[in-house]
């Protein structure tokens, strides 16, 4: 598969592209040729320039400087329509989508097709046939708030693919995916590039890189630094490139002793948004120093669990407990008092308030209590200074501690919320997806700043979709399917193949035989 | 040509400051045209208008007079509007301190003295606010009902209660039939500046409470969850901040305020309850108006509100001396938010012209 040969015509060419934001050169006469029939990854950390090239050629930012041309043409791409029309699609990392609407209205929207009267009519159909065809699985008539970030992903590419792009660019598009759902979705595009369209892939995952793409354009600090084919080239070669020097690639898991029980959840129940169950009759416990992860696809329970431990939904049935005491349906604001921090899972969303300022975000759970603030008043002094230090403790990157903590790129973002939330000693830790969209450097620091945690003796609960993530910082793993509990191994005795089973459901049946 | 708009990365200071200055010059340049329109020069109209409101001792004070109450509705709409509660009914709230003033001075206690009558009148006035304002803020923190809807909706409720009140059971029998209550007695009145109708108890209470409410928003632990519920609800709720709390503490506070304006007119100008209109010539709205040209920030709101009352006093006075209808100054309302709300956008987006090259 990846020796196939004899790419068509080259689609695009960028050339000597130059982009320039306050203080920062994004782009700096970066180069990228993409030709029908190929997959071409984008590879690069976080902060590299890649999504702002593609923003570029989305028409989403405008060139400061270079040249587009499509098909040979020279073309000036003012917006996403014109893009559109010159057959680019794209599908964000952030999804743009309108939540209150169904996925067939989110399809349609913007679609110069789309008949005037009754729109969706068509659409449903189509939507169908690219969910079978495809294996893109999600009903039409969902609402885009009830969806998972995994399905909400899915109504991205099937937007992108209905509006018929000959050139598909994918912003890290398995960050949200389970493995299965990445092989899945790895036919599709490998379907479509023997279709003759040509997919642009970012990423800074060097498995999925090896795994998909044609040829790989690297990216380093806004420039690009080589364009090779895959067959050529090996991880350590691309790893060098893209980072400028040599990476440990696992993190090594001590072993740690175990302390008393912190989290212990009995017979949980709760439901989704739509008002389904979502959680049904779950159980387990993490201890003092222990890290649990929870392994899973994407809309299996793994969000309303940690939305019921954090407070934020009600669980229908079962219990919270926490260090002895009885937490269940406590207000977020007892729980974070009794020294439960929570990661989210969407950082910027619920995380990060992006207009204030990088020392403000950083207070936003400790302001209540002295010395952040006295009786009713904030003390910025101390505010100020305790910015200073996390800044300087976790090596954010920010122009200064009043700089609006939007300017902040994804990495930074993260590391702020992690001081913000670990600063404090917290018991237990509820971190979800702390390292999805991160570039490598970032993730290894979040990884580090979890596990001195956890050497603390701080209860962790790890919910995320990366399993190798899962494998390297667990104790142990549970694994979630359908709002149950799967089964819980010791990693030590783990195997990814048993796993993997498990997310999928097959331990089910065995587990219900005794 | 095409037009495009765009997000503007990065805001400057100089913008946030010339925005809506700049919005109120487009504002009256389209407004010369309606002068033109009546056969008027527009330099002179606003030569008058501004001579009116600024140009004499009198004007001035009125200027003042009218000021105080746009500043006290203006500082308590710019915290509601910062936490995005849109309070639109501040004329109801008004209205409501103006009853709850009316009755502590002629039936609750008319016999006690100027420096117990006159707090009490206050503090039942920012009580009968604030009620009036946490009607729709209960309501919608709890059911989620839009206060744009109810807020506005109780502002007819309180303007009927007052007519009610005028024409029925509080109508004074020394009034000739007029609508109005008995006069307040002496103890129950505001002292003003020698010679003018300004109240200055009320000024100085306004011009405390701006700076009071910047300090509130700035400074303190509320005003901090005021601005984190206003920029991203969703981590408020993560950061364990409780919306009913916020939601109805700014509704409460800026329907207390919007009563203290009430207070200072009956107590101050009036002296007695009179039908709605009589209060306020739409006080509460205007001052919507005062709150977002003043970038929501409560010291700014003490500009904003002297310009407004200066537009209202000038505004009578060319209507007087140019003949021109009440509309033109209803007009003066509108087309200034319309720009300021635009010239808001302007300094979050900017619009970029662009030739479209044909190669």
């Amino acid at each position: 598969m990846a020796e196939r040969q004899g790419w068509g015509e080259v689609v695009v060419s960028m050339r000597g592209i130059v982009k320039r934001f306050p203080g920062v050169l994004a782009n700096d006469h970066v180069d990228l040729e993409v030709r029908a029939g190929e997959i071409h990854a984008l590879l690069g950390e976080n902060g590299a320039g890649k999504t702002t090239l593609m923003n570029i050629l989305y028409g989403i930012y405008q060139l400061d400087e270079g040249e587009i041309y499509v098909k040979g043409k020279r073309v000036t791409i003012r917006s996403p329509r014109d893009a559109i029309e010159l057959g680019i699609g794209m599908v964000h990392q952030h999804f743009m989508l309108v939540y209150p609407h169904t996925v067939a209205e989110n399809i349609v929207l913007g679609l110069s097709s789309a008949d005037f009267l009754f729109p969706l009519r068509r659409v449903k159909g189509k939507i169908t046939d690219f969910s079978e065809r495809y294996g893109l699985k999600v009903s039409p008539e969902a609402k885009i708030w009830q969806l998972s970030a995994g399905e909400q992903q899915r109504v991205e590419i099937i937007k992108a693919l209905y509006r018929g792009a000959d050139l598909l660019i994918l912003d890290e598009p398995t960050s949200m995916l389970a493995p299965g759902e990445v092989e899945d979705l790895f036919t599709t595009l490998r379907r479509m590039a023997e279709g003759g369209r040509a997919i642009v892939f970012i990423t800074h995952k060097l498995d999925e890189v090896m795994a998909i793409s044609d040829r790989v354009t690297v990216l380093r600090q806004g420039k690009a630094v080589a364009t090779v084919e895959k067959s050529r080239t090996n991880k350590q070669d691309l790893t060098r490139m893209m980072v400028g020097r040599e990476v440990l690639f696992l993190l090594p898991r001590k072993p740690v002793e175990k302390g008393v029980i912190v989290l212990e959840v009995e017979a949980l129940h709760a439901l989704n948004d739509k008002g389904l169950p979502a959680l049904k009759d779950l159980s387990f416990t993490v201890h003092g120093g222990e890290i649990l992860g929870i392994a899973g696809v994407a809309g299996n329970g793994q969000r309303e669990l940690v939305e019921v431990i954090t407070g934020l939904r009600q669980a229908t049935k079962g219990k919270v407990i926490l260090l002895g005491k009885d937490i269940t349906n406590s207000s977020p604001r007892e729980i974070i008092g009794r020294g439960v921090a929570h990661i989210p899972e969407e950082r910027i969303r619920t995380g990060l308030v992006p207009n204030m300022s990088v020392a403000e975000n950083l207070i936003l759970k400790a302001y209540r209590s002295s010395p952040c603030s006295q009786r009713l008043f904030l003390n910025y002094a101390f505010i100020g200074q305790h910015a200073e230090r996390l800044i300087s403790d976790y090596e954010i990157v920010t122009p200064s501690k009043d700089a609006p903590a939007k300017l902040l790129s994804g990495g930074n973002i993260q590391k702020l919320i992690l001081a913000r939330e670990t600063s404090e000693e917290p018991v237990l830790i509820v971190a979800a997806h702390p390292t999805y969209g991160l570039d490598v450097g970032a993730t290894g620091r979040i990884r580090h700043l979890l596990l001195e945690q956890s050497a603390r003796g701080a209860a962790i609960l790890l919910v995320s979709e990366d399993l190798e993530e899962i494998m390297t910082m667990s104790d142990r793993i549970a694994v979630m399917f359908e709002g149950r509990i799967a089964g819980i191994v010791d990693t030590a005795k783990a195997g990814v193949e048993e796993i993997g089973a498990m997310m999928v459901g097959a331990r089910k049946e065995q587990e219900r035989g005794y | 040509m095409r037009v495009r708009v765009e997000k503007r990365s990065t805001l400057s200071r100089w913008m946030t400051i010339s925005a809506p200055i700049l919005s109120l010059a487009l504002a009256l340049l389209v407004i010369a045209l309606v002068f033109w329109g009546y056969g008027i020069s527009p330099l002179l109209a606003y030569k008058r208008i501004f001579m009116g409101a600024f140009g004499s001792p009198y004007g001035l004070s009125e200027t003042m007079v009218k000021a105080t109450p746009l500043m006290i509705c203006g500082v308590g709409l710019a915290l509601a509007f910062k936490a995005l509660v849109w309070n639109i009914g501040a004329e109801g709230q008004l209205l409501m301190g103006a009853v709850a003033a009316t009755w502590v001075a002629l039936y609750l206690l008319p016999d006690a003295p100027a420096a117990v009558l006159l707090p009490c009148m206050f503090m039942a006035g920012f009580l009968g606010g604030a009620i009036w304002g946490l009607i729709p803020g209960i309501l919608k923190a709890k059911l989620r009902a839009n206060e744009v809807i109810t807020s506005l909706m109780m502002v007819y409720i309180a303007s009927e209660l007052v007519n009610y009140l005028v024409y029925g059971p509080w109508k004074g029998p020394g009034e000739w039939g007029f609508p109005y209550t008995t006069k307040f007695p002496p103890s129950a009145q505001l002292p003003r500046l020698l010679g003018t109708r300004i109240h200055y108890p009320t000024l100085i209470l306004a011009l405390l409470l701006a700076v009071l409410v910047y300090v509130l928003v700035m400074r303190t632990k509320l005003g901090y969850e005021i601005r984190v519920t206003g920029e991203n609800p969703e981590a408020a709720r993560y950061a364990g901040m409780s919306y009913f709390k916020t939601v109805v503490l700014v509704m409460l506070i800026s329907g207390g305020l919007a009563g203290l304006a009430g207070v200072g007119e009956v107590a101050g100008i009036h002296h007695r309850l009179r039908y709605p209109q009589g209060i306020s010539p739409g006080y509460g709205f205007t001052a919507i108006i005062v709150a977002w040209l003043g970038r929501l920030n409560p010291l700014a709101v003490i500009l904003t509100s002297l310009l407004f009352g200066g537009l209202l006093v000038g505004g009578d006075a060319i209507q007087v001396a140019l003949g021109l209808p009440v509309a033109t100054i209803n007009l003066f309302n509108g087309v200034i938010l319309f720009f300021v709300l635009g010239g808001e956008l302007l300094t979050r987006y900017k619009i970029a012209l662009e030739r479209r090259r044909e190669d």
